[in-house]
Parts: structure tokens; sequence; C-alpha cells
């Protein structure tokens, strides 16, 4: 299994530990992982996006063209992206702030209302843990359990409260995945 | 009246001087008047006094005192011009216990290297600057130093210090006290002998602080001639570093036990 | 096994310099590499093992503290990134003349001038030849993974000591950025003064009671007695090239080509093998670990065997390629593909390249 997922939206989206999370969650579970972000100007507010890669065999190339998944959170990683998913792949996305929906024919398209959700559970934080529940629920690569043990690996521990609320999203975003299209 | 020899009269108890050890047999390369060697002999000879010749590592610089490692006989790093107290700053941050020096002059701590001095100075590390200033750059033939004073004719200001041209001779050592970091600022000379025995007693205090384990930098500057440099007999470069030297550059101590001294 | 960690090139790189037992760190912030000195003070190492940090006023304030420290006998280091490194050069012509080991790191970023902050390898000239006055080399490795930026550190030491010699990690943003899997060696103590004062006599730590005083110099106005320090050094260099070349392979036993890249780029060529030969060529990679010394002897056997043709895929200019050239000398190809600036080589556009140069084959 070799699984290549971008993740791209917004600097404060939380993008890059959304993929952190998901890279500690394959550590758990003994495979091979990395996690590219794009780094420098494209900070809060800017772009940002990160490249994760979990797989049962050594990676080689850490930078790649083409995934099997985008996770896109803003109509430019709409435009950057959409054309790098592989045929068959899966492009999942908040319609939040999306004003041109994906036109691709030959890919799995998801929908999660990203945004929506996390402001009706209060905390605008959770939003990039609703994601990946979603994601997991569509590609269930990782087992919930390592999900959790991942967290508690890369928070600090003084964050370590937050983790019942953060399982909370993930399985809200489990819940709220919606299917556009399949091929 | 029996008749003295020569060996009868060299005993210690009539011994008047004796080179320190911790000067080697070299011959100086300095010209014959300058000042160098004297400043050499004083540190060596506050070293010896205090017990840390195996303790000490000194730093040379770039300039006449490149080759300062010949004649002092410590162990002793050769620094790339104007990096000594960079130098000297990872030695004492490793090596808290031994006593580090900088042997620096005018055109290597004042122009090239005056980030490394400022922040050396600035971080109050725990070692002793000596700074040569003689305005002029002796090694490479004369030219103008960041100190030269107003007028002063070198071979890139052969008209004389144009202010207009090449801004005006720089007060480092007064700059430097202003510093939180530095505890103990003097400016001495070491042209006669009781000049050098001040001089010497600056060196010794600054070496002292080091010891004692003092917070902060100690900084003595030597107003030195330059007799080859200036173009003048060496008596003539006395007379004329006292006359034009010294009101610039004014001798005496500017700040001591971390304060600076009102004038 | 080590306690396992997803860890940033970067960060990976600071904690195995605490755990080799280095003795100091100085440094200047810089993009891509200033985790380096952040993981560094966060981690408090003076408490953990008694290593100093301390942020330098310049980079060229911290390649002297390398002086100063290294002459000592200490273990010290330094990491920056392109143009730091190239403030860095003066310094490193005399660490290298006055022969103290230590350990200086490049995150390379794209150039020339300020360039921008993204990946490159366009620093490999400076690197391997030198980079600063003089007859000199610096040994270099080239990490290409995250547990190689931890693993090299150990390595960078043994070996600068060994040959008293500047050793340089050469890496670049995607290595230092990246997060990967890595196993961290057990710490090493550091070494006492009393050891270091026994193991290395030409150190200036204080004249021992009794014996000569020790001078650090790279300065000789005597021209003959210059020459001799540097067939000394030159022989030092020979010695080096015998014993210290690193490489990996991949692929290479029944290649017909051979593609050479280092670091990042390696990585990207290990897909672009795959893809290759799923395509049924038969391509190999070799992969230097040490820029210098240069696999050259490697390269010459596989020219040896018959292979048809080398493929130099480099974050640069062509650089790489022209050692691959001298290692070659003229018996069978040798081609260059490489983007620079910051952009990274996909796997598929070198196979595209690949098939370009040497499709009339």
């Amino acid at each position: 299994m070799t699984e290549e997922i971008i993740i791209a939206g917004f600097g404060g989206q939380g993008v890059l530990s959304m993929g952190k999370i998901l890279a500690y969650s394959g550590v758990m579970q003994d495979q091979e992982v990395s996690w590219l972000p794009s780094y420098g100007p494209e900070m809060r507010g800017g772009t940002a996006n990160v490249t994760v890669i979990v797989s049962d065999e050594r990676i080689s190339s850490p930078s790649i063209s083409s995934f099997d998944t985008a996770i896109i959170l803003n109509q430019q990683s709409m435009d950057k992206f959409e054309p790098t998913v592989k045929p068959g792949g899966v492009l999942l996305y908040d319609p939040n702030g999306i004003s041109r929906p994906p036109e691709r024919k030959d890919i799995n398209i998801y929908t999660v209302e990203g945004a929506r959700l996390a402001a009706e559970m209060g905390n605008t934080k959770i939003f990039n843990m609703i994601v990946l529940g979603a994601y997991l629920k569509v590609k269930p690569i990782v087992k919930l359990e390592n999900v959790i043990k991942g967290l508690r690996k890369s928070l600090p521990e003084r964050y370590h409260k937050l983790i019942p609320l953060n399982e909370d999203a993930i399985t809200m975003g489990m819940k709220n995945v919606n299917e556009v299209q399949t091929v | 009246m029996a008749e003295i020899t020569v060996q009868e009269i060299i005993k210690p108890e009539n011994l008047v001087y004796k080179k320190t050890p911790l000067m080697t047999d070299k011959a100086l390369s300095y010209c014959p008047g300058c000042g160098h060697g004297t400043a050499h002999r004083l540190i060596m000879e506050v070293i010896e006094e205090m017990g840390k010749e195996n303790d000490t590592i000194g730093v040379a610089p770039v300039g006449c005192s490149v080759l300062a490692y010949e004649f002092m006989n410590v162990d002793m790093q050769e620094a790339a011009h104007g990096r000594a107290p960079a130098v000297a700053t990872a030695i004492k941050r490793l090596w808290p216990d031994k006593v580090v020096f900088t042997y620096q002059g005018d055109g290597d701590l004042a122009a090239i290297g005056t980030g490394e001095t400022i922040h050396a100075c600035n971080r109050g590390e725990q070692i002793v600057i000596v700074f040569i200033n003689n305005g002029i750059y002796g090694m490479t033939g004369g030219q103008m130093a960041p100190t030269t004073l107003v007028g002063m004719k070198t071979s890139t200001t052969p008209f004389g210090r144009d202010v207009s041209l090449m801004g005006n001779p720089l007060k480092i050592t007064e700059l430097i006290a202003q510093l939180p970091g530095t505890y103990y600022v003097t400016r001495q000379a070491v042209h006669t002998p009781s000049a050098a025995r001040k001089a010497k007693r600056a060196i010794k205090k600054a070496f002292e602080n080091q010891v004692n384990k003092i917070p902060g930098l100690s900084f003595v500057e030597i107003v030195s001639n330059c007799n080859s440099g200036w173009k003048m007999t060496p008596v003539d470069s006395n007379n004329w570093m006292e006359e034009n030297m010294f009101p610039f550059y004014q001798l005496g101590d500017i700040k001591v036990d971390g304060k600076l001294i009102e004038k | 096994m080590g306690e396992l960690r997803l860890m940033k090139g970067n960060e990976a790189l600071a904690e195995a310099a605490i755990r080799a037992g280095v003795d100091g760190y100085f440094g200047y912030p810089i993009t891509p590499q200033s985790e380096v000195i952040e993981y560094l003070t966060s981690e408090k190492p003076h408490e953990r093992t008694g290593m100093v940090v301390l942020q330098a006023e310049s980079e060229v304030a911290s390649i002297n503290m390398l002086y100063g420290g290294g002459a000592t006998g200490k273990k010290v280091m330094t990491s920056s990134s392109s143009p730091g490194i190239s403030l860095m050069q003066e310094g490193l012509s005399y660490i290298a003349g006055a022969e103290i080991p230590c350990v200086v790191v490049n995150v390379v970023r794209g150039g020339p001038g300020l360039g921008d902050i993204q990946p490159s390898q366009s620093d490999y000239f400076q690197a391997v030849k030198g980079g600063g006055h003089g007859d000199y080399r610096l040994i270099v490795l080239a990490p290409s993974s995250v547990q190689e930026m931890s693993d090299f550190v150990p390595l960078a030491f043994d070996l600068a000591f060994k040959y008293r010699n500047p050793a340089m990690i050469m890496s670049d943003g995607l290595i230092g950025q990246m997060m990967e899997k890595v196993e961290l060696f057990d710490p090493m103590p550091r070494m006492t003064d009393k050891e270091i004062e026994e193991k290395f006599p030409w150190a200036t730590n204080g004249k021992p009671v009794g014996k000569e005083r020790r001078i650090i110099t790279s300065l000789d106005l005597d021209p003959a007695r210059l020459e001799v320090h540097n067939h000394h050094l030159q022989k030092k260099y020979r010695e080096i090239e015998e014993n210290e070349v690193r490489y990996e392979m991949f692929d290479c036993d029944d290649a017909e080509y051979i593609i050479v890249a280092y670091g990042s780029s390696a990585r990207v060529c290990q897909k672009s093998i795959q893809l290759a030969r799923e395509e049924g060529i038969k391509v190999g990679l070799i992969r230097p670990i040490t820029l210098w010394p240069f696999p050259k002897k490697q390269i010459n056997e596989l020219v040896e065997k018959g292979v048809k043709g080398f493929l130099s895929v480099e974050m640069s200019a062509g650089q790489m390629v022209e050692d691959i050239q001298l290692a070659v000398n003229g018996r069978t190809r040798v081609e260059y593909f490489g983007r620079y600036g910051g952009m990274i080589p996909s796997p598929e556009e070198v196979v595209e390249a690949f098939k370009n140069k040497f499709q009339e084959d």
C-alpha cells in the first residue's frame, strides 16, 4: 500500500498539522511516511500545502507531481491541484469558499462541510480534524486508534486535554462526508 | 682594591631586570622603536605573575602583530582579520576556567572587525581585549586606519585625512565603554617607563577581572607609535604622539567596575 | 532499536548534535535551516549535556567561533544556508589551513545572490572544490533522508577528527524541512576536558606543564615551508580519497544506463528508475554519499562493465556532471538534466529527459 496525498489550503487552516497527524498515525502502525511542506513566505493567510506519503515500503521520492488523493480547502488550491489527481484518485474538498467546483470526470469526488461543522461545534480550530475524519472515512489507510496515538505524540502535553475534542471532530467528519461522484 | 669581574656582577641579588620566560627568545619582528614589543612583554609578565601560563590561550590578529604568537610563550591561535573576538568568545565559552585574551590592532579591531568587537563587548564575554592603536596600517605599508587623525598623512591620505572624504577618526574605545557588557575600559600608553608601569597595572586589573570571574569584558587600549608608518625617528614619533594623539585619544580609565568615569 | 520519532531534517540534525556529544554550536538564523538553532535553544542542551549554544552576530562570526573552539579540541559545529555559507568561506579556508576539525552544515537554497529559499543543490562546486581561497578540500557528506541528517552528524565529526579537517553536511531545503521517521541513536557522552587534553596534543587549550606551547595558525610567510605544508595537506586529501568514498547503488547490476544523483534529487531519481524499469528501460542509480571524495572508482568500474551512458540529475545547472565527466574521461556518454532556482525535478520529468538524451540508442 502506498498513498500519496496533497493537502492544500490557506495558511492557518491547519493544513500542515493535519498532514503531520496523518504522518504520525502512519508511524504508529509501523508504516513509512514522509511529510513535505510548502515553506517560507506561504505562511499564515497565504496558501499552504503539504505532501504526505504513507507506505508499506521505503519511500523513494517525497516530492511528487501527481497524487492518489487531494484534500482541497481553498479555490487557489483547487485550480492548482485538481489536475494533479491520478485518474481514479480521490478529490475531497470543503465547498465553503469554493467558487468553481471540480470538473474532472475521471476521479472520485467527495465534499465535507468542515468549516460549517466546526462552527457548529463551537471551535474553528478543529476544522482540520473534521476534514481528516472525512478523508479517513473515504480512505481508511490508518486506524482511528493510531490517529489518537499520533495526536498524543505530535501535540505538546499541555494540549492533551483537547484530544477528546479532536476525536469528536474526526468522528463528525467521518459521519458527514458526501459522495459527489465515483468512477 | 680587588678587581671585580663581570661574572661576579651577574648575581641574582644584582639583577634589576629579567626577561619573563613567557616571552620566547625569538627576535621581535617589530621595527626598532615600536611599542608592540613592550605591550607584549607587559601582558606576558602579568600572566607569569598570576601563575596562569598553563591556563592561558591568546588570540593574535592580522596586522603587524600577526606574528605575536611567535613571541608570546603560551598557547596561541592566529585569527582571521578582525575575527579575534569571535574566536576568543568560543574558546572562553568552551573553557570557562581558562584565561583568554585577544591582541588586536586598530585596523583589525576597529575597521574590519568592528562587528565582532562590538558584539563580544555587548555580550559581556569574559575575555580581555588588548587594543593597540597607532592610527595607521603598519603591516601593509602605512595606509589610513579608522583611528587615523584628521589631517594625518598616510599612504592612502597623502594630503592628510579629509573628514569630508574619509570620515572622522573612530573612538571605538569610548563607543564600547557605553555597552553594558564591558566591565573595565581603559586607555594607556607604553612609550615611557612610567606609562608602561601604569599600563601594566591596567592590564593586570583586566586579567584579574577575568580570573575572578567578574561578569563583563575588560578592554585595554594602548595608544602607541608607528615610527616607520609615520615616517619619523622613534623619539620624534613619541613626541608627535604626545602632542597629537594624546589630546584626541586621552589616556586614563574610561569605565571602572562597570561604571563610566565622569570627566 | 533507538528511539523512533517523526522529525524535520533540521530538527533531527539538531537532536543528533546533542546526542553526538557536540560541545558547541554557533550559528546565525537563515531560512530554510533556522529550526536547527531554534530546536537547540528550546532543548536546553546546556542542561542535557553541557553543550554550548550561541546565536552569533553573523555567519562570519559563527565560522570564526568554530575556528577558536575547534582549535581547542572541542567538537564544534554551525549550520547555515547558501548565502551564509558564502560568508563563511574565508573562515573555512583558515580552518582547513590550520587543520581544525569541525562540522559545517549547509541546507542549500536557490541562488545566486539572495536567490530564494527553496531546495537547491547549486552550492556543489563551492562545497567540493574547496570554496574559499587556497588549495584545500572539505569532506562533504550529502544526506538524502531525515535519518541521514541524524546519522551523518557523528559520522562527520569522526571524519573531521580523524583527518583534522573541516567536514560539511550538504543538505537542502527539502531534506531540512521534510519530516520522516527517524531512529535516534543513543546519546554519546561529551569528552571531558582531560580526555581532550590527552587525545589531542595539538589543541590550544592551555600549555601543558613542562611541555612546549602549541600554536594554531594558517600563516607561514616562508613559501618553501608553506609548500611543505601544502604537500602535507595534499597527501592527506589523497588518503581521504582512498579511504572515505561512500555511495549507494540502486539496480546497477544489470543496468545499461546509470543516473547519478545525490541528496534530494537521488530520492526523486529512485522513483524515476522504478518508472523507467516499468517501461523496460534498464537504468540504475548511483548516489554519491560523499560528494568529496567523489566515487570516481565506482563510476569507472561501471564504465568498464560497459554502461552505455550516464545522466547527471541535479538541482543545479550542470555542476556534478563535470566530476562524472572527469571520472568517465570520454569513454562513454555523459549527459546532464537538472532544474534550478529552487525547482525540484519530478520523477516523470527525469524519465522524459533520460529518454530524450538517449533516445537514439
